[in-house]
């Protein structure tokens, strides 16, 4: 491309070297994707201008998937292929689930994935075959890629995706997998409390410590951060992954049941019954009282009014839980609530008012309210990700984040020991010396889990690798390096070695749910499969944008050197441009690219009559020493 | 004005920061140098550089981390500064202890796990502050024996004291975690 490549000296770039980046919210129960755009963080809508996207993924029998408002609305009917708060299922195990019985799926055991020995990551059957959690999330990313590459016109060089900042190493991983399983190249994951305090401190420059309370639809953080001169460092997080608005429709839905003295529904009406149950949760949020009014498959009327004060004891103890992790952030972060500056309420489920007055009454302020719980993560997970992907934005600013959980290994007995404490702030890492206990022993096991509890049964077991190859020495001879790395993703990377002998060997670990490489390339290989299409309206998408920053970039140029062209070269230019023009309407990506090429061709010796000039223009008036010295 | 190329993988803590090699040192100085430094090599600054790039930031900023936290702490920051001179602190094979400080350390024991018991927090937080308390002139009584003295025997006796204290500090937010659950 010709005429692309000459840019005016000492002109800044053009705006199509601005590299597509996106953050990414993939929420329980909504998702959103935002980008930078001449220097302001935005949400990026649909074309129905909406920019929330349901979190509900539905697999039909012919193979299709529907995301979105179009999975919702069949979520009653079609319950058990209708997938709703998978990320309730990311990196979890089906005994980590409770309530299974309560869940409107059929799930499925998983076989262990990964060089781990631990149980897999629950898998849901439907009827277009089984699907892991991971599957399921990449559907959702995939619909916010495309719908951010239709909007920015262009491949995206990477995604911030969010998560919430006690997710777990598997959780992480899976969210990570589920990206890659969507074509996005992770840039980072960012913790969901994190993104929101970028969003807001940028955004009100402001300075001290914050608490972020963070209440999504299906997780709980609170983060704990010190803003100061463009530095925002995480204190302290903690919280509960499996704590969120969802919880507050299942105590509503438990309560119907009561009422009505109804058990054991089949997946249909329990998700019936779920919606209502949300509705009325988001009634409460305005009014006094609700009614709530559902025919049962059964044939069976229900009809209750329920009032605010009585939602609020239904769900008081709710609160109450998210009060302790409050506590624990505050000691972590060696502070006292005096200490709190502002407090920044992120998630739809902060909405609720017994949230907001509990909150106003353990801090005793008032809640910053003024930003959009709902989009203020994926709004700040832009601006993360328009940094790293290399758009200099002018203002400096550095994030310093933690690890939530302690990684440990388990000793003898049945203990965990603690290698790296919770809060580190990452990237991190640490080693640690172990030794053989028995003459002549060449394999020794570790087990690493994630957790604060003491016994290792009460943690989350994250990999169990056997180091082997050891030489053969007298019981504690060998010396056995085990080093944990935790990259700025909070991601953890185990090795080992042997370093009595001089004999060295190395393992890098991958956590139990993680998925191994080659089931990443299988699953992309499937789902390629059934891309033909998309492929060909990526591909037309992607002409069409280069066509028309081409034709730009001609007229430009005519209009500043047509002087340099003959009449001929004029006519020749202009005829190409016109044909580059037509193609641009048929949805043939073959035909715009050969027209594109064509008028490539024809602008050869112009662009190189307008490379000669600017270059003579650049060297008017310099004396010969100075042009040696280029 | 701290630059990448000056980074060196070989420096020690202290001179990674440019802070004299001292038990007492100037903490805002140090939490200062820790961002200016942190703003050069996190791995955040080189997302868009190649895999090789983003591993060296990924080492170069898990080195600033672990030389900042060792350095906050006083306790750390002693054990480091002792092993840099060539003193052990033999925490865990040196248990010798004056008679009187492990009756201290008996009944501080004592005290936390029947405040555990009761679930008495403003117990906990009577014991907390005179941990601090007895903490802090342990930590003063570290300066004199590592800067002025130099007496680096005394300050392994000093350091294996204050991780009597340390762990009393953990045993104290173990029992209000365990109180609130």
């Amino acid at each position: 491309m010709a005429l692309l490549q000459i840019s005016e000296p000492g002109l800044s770039t053009l705006p199509h070297q601005h590299r597509l980046a996106v953050g990414i919210d993939l929420g329980t129960t909504n998702s959103l994707v935002a980008t930078v755009r001449n220097g302001i963080s935005v949400v990026l809508n649909d074309e129905n201008g909406r920019a929330m996207l349901p979190s509900v993924v539905r697999y039909l029998a012919d193979g299709s998937v529907a995301v979105g408002e179009a999975a919702q609305a069949m979520q009653s009917e079609d319950a058990a292929n209708t997938i709703v708060s998978v990320k309730r299922f990311m990196g979890r195990g089906l005994k980590d689930v409770g309530e299974i019985s309560r869940l409107p799926y059929r799930f499925a055991d998983a076989p262990p994935t990964g060089t781990g020995q631990g149980s897999g990551m629950l898998q849901l059957r439907t009827v277009a075959g089984v699907k892991s959690p991971v599957e399921v999330s990449a559907e959702i990313l995939k619909v916010l890629r495309n719908r951010a590459e239709a909007a920015l016109g262009g491949e995206l060089v990477g995604a911030v995706i969010t998560v919430p900042a006690y997710f777990d190493d598997a959780q992480r991983q899976a969210t990570k997998d589920a990206a890659r399983l969507a074509g996005l190249n992770v840039l980072r994951l960012l913790n969901e409390p994190t993104a929101a305090a970028i969003a807001y401190g940028l955004d009100n420059a402001a300075e001290g410590i914050y608490a972020v309370y963070d209440l999504g639809g299906g997780t709980f953080d609170i983060s704990i951060l010190r803003l100061s001169r463009g530095v925002f460092e995480v204190l302290a997080a903690n919280g509960d992954s499996a704590l969120g608005g969802d919880d507050f429709d299942q105590r509503i839905h438990c309560w119907l049941l009561e009422k009505n003295h109804l058990s054991a529904l089949g997946p249909q009406d329990t998700r019936l019954l779920l919606t209502h149950a949300r509705a009325a949760k988001e009634q409460l949020t305005e009014h006094a009282e609700t009614r709530i009014t559902a025919a049962l498959s059964t044939g069976e009327v229900i009809d209750n009014v329920l009032t605010r004060s009585e939602f609020h004891t239904l769900s008081q103890n709710l609160v109450q839980r998210t009060l302790q992790p409050l506590r624990r952030a505050l000691r972590d972060a060696k502070l006292e609530v005096a200490d709190i500056k502002g407090v920044v309420m992120v998630g739809g489920a902060t909405r609720m008012p017994q949230v907001q007055h509990a909150v106003e009454e353990f801090f005793g302020q008032t809640p910053l309210t003024n930003l959009d719980p709902d989009k203020v993560v994926a709004l700040g997970a832009a601006i993360q990700a328009n940094l790293l992907a290399g758009n200099r934005s002018g203002d400096e600013w550095l994030l310093l984040d933690v690890i939530p959980l302690s990684l440990g290994i388990e000793t003898m007995g049945g203990l965990a020991e603690k290698i790296i404490p919770r809060n580190s702030t990452i990237p991190t890492a640490r080693a640690q010396e172990f030794t053989t206990y028995k003459d002549g022993q060449t394999a020794m096991s570790i087990h690493v889990v994630q957790g604060e509890r003491e016994l290792v049964s009460d943690c989350r077991s994250l990999a169990k690798f056997e180091l082997r190859g050891i030489p053969a020495m007298v019981a504690g001879a060998a010396r056995i390096r085990v080093t944990f790395q935790v990259d700025a993703d909070g991601l953890l990377n185990v090795s080992a070695r042997e370093m009595g002998s001089g004999v060295e060997a190395a393992i890098a670990v991958k956590p139990s749910y993680g998925l191994s490489d080659g089931e990443i390339t299988r699953m992309l290989q499937e789902s390629t499969q059934h891309a033909q299409d998309d492929m060909h309206a990526r591909a037309l998408r992607e002409q069409q944008t280069e066509a028309g920053q081409l034709l730009e970039a001609v007229q430009h140029a005519l209009e500043q050197d047509g002087g340099l062209l003959s009449q001929a070269e004029r006519t020749l230019i202009e005829t190409q441009m016109g044909l580059l023009r037509d193609t641009l309407q048929l949805a043939d990506h073959l035909a715009i690219k050969r027209a594109a090429t064509a008028l490539n061709d024809a602008t050869v010796s112009f662009a190189q009559a307008r490379m000669d000039k600017s270059v003579a223009h650049v060297l008017t008036g310099k004396k010969i020493a100075e042009l040696g010295e280029k | 004005m701290m630059q990448l190329a000056s980074f060196d993988f070989q420096h020690n803590h202290f001179q990674l920061f440019g802070l004299a090699q001292s038990y007492q040192i100037d903490t805002a100085q140090l939490d200062q140098q820790y961002r200016a430094l942190q703003a050069l090599v996190h791995p955040d600054k080189s997302a868009h550089l190649p895999d090789a790039e983003q591993r060296l930031a990924m080492q170069r900023a898990t080195l600033v981390n672990e030389a900042y936290q060792t350095l906050r702490s006083p306790l750390r920051r002693a054990r480091y500064l002792l092993s840099l001179h060539g003193v052990d602190t033999q925490e865990e094979t040196n248990t010798v202890m004056p008679l009187d400080f492990l009756m201290a350390q008996m009944e501080w024991r004592e005290a936390v796990s029947e405040a555990r018991q009761a679930r008495d927090e403003a117990a906990l937080a009577q014991l907390e502050t005179r941990l601090q308390r007895e903490t802090r002139e342990l930590e003063a009584q570290l300066a004199v024996k590592i800067d002025a003295e130099k007496d680096y025997a005394a300050a392994a006796a000093s350091v294996r004291k204050l991780r009597f204290m340390e762990k009393l500090a953990e045993e104290i937010h173990a029992a209000y975690d365990a109180i609130d659950n």
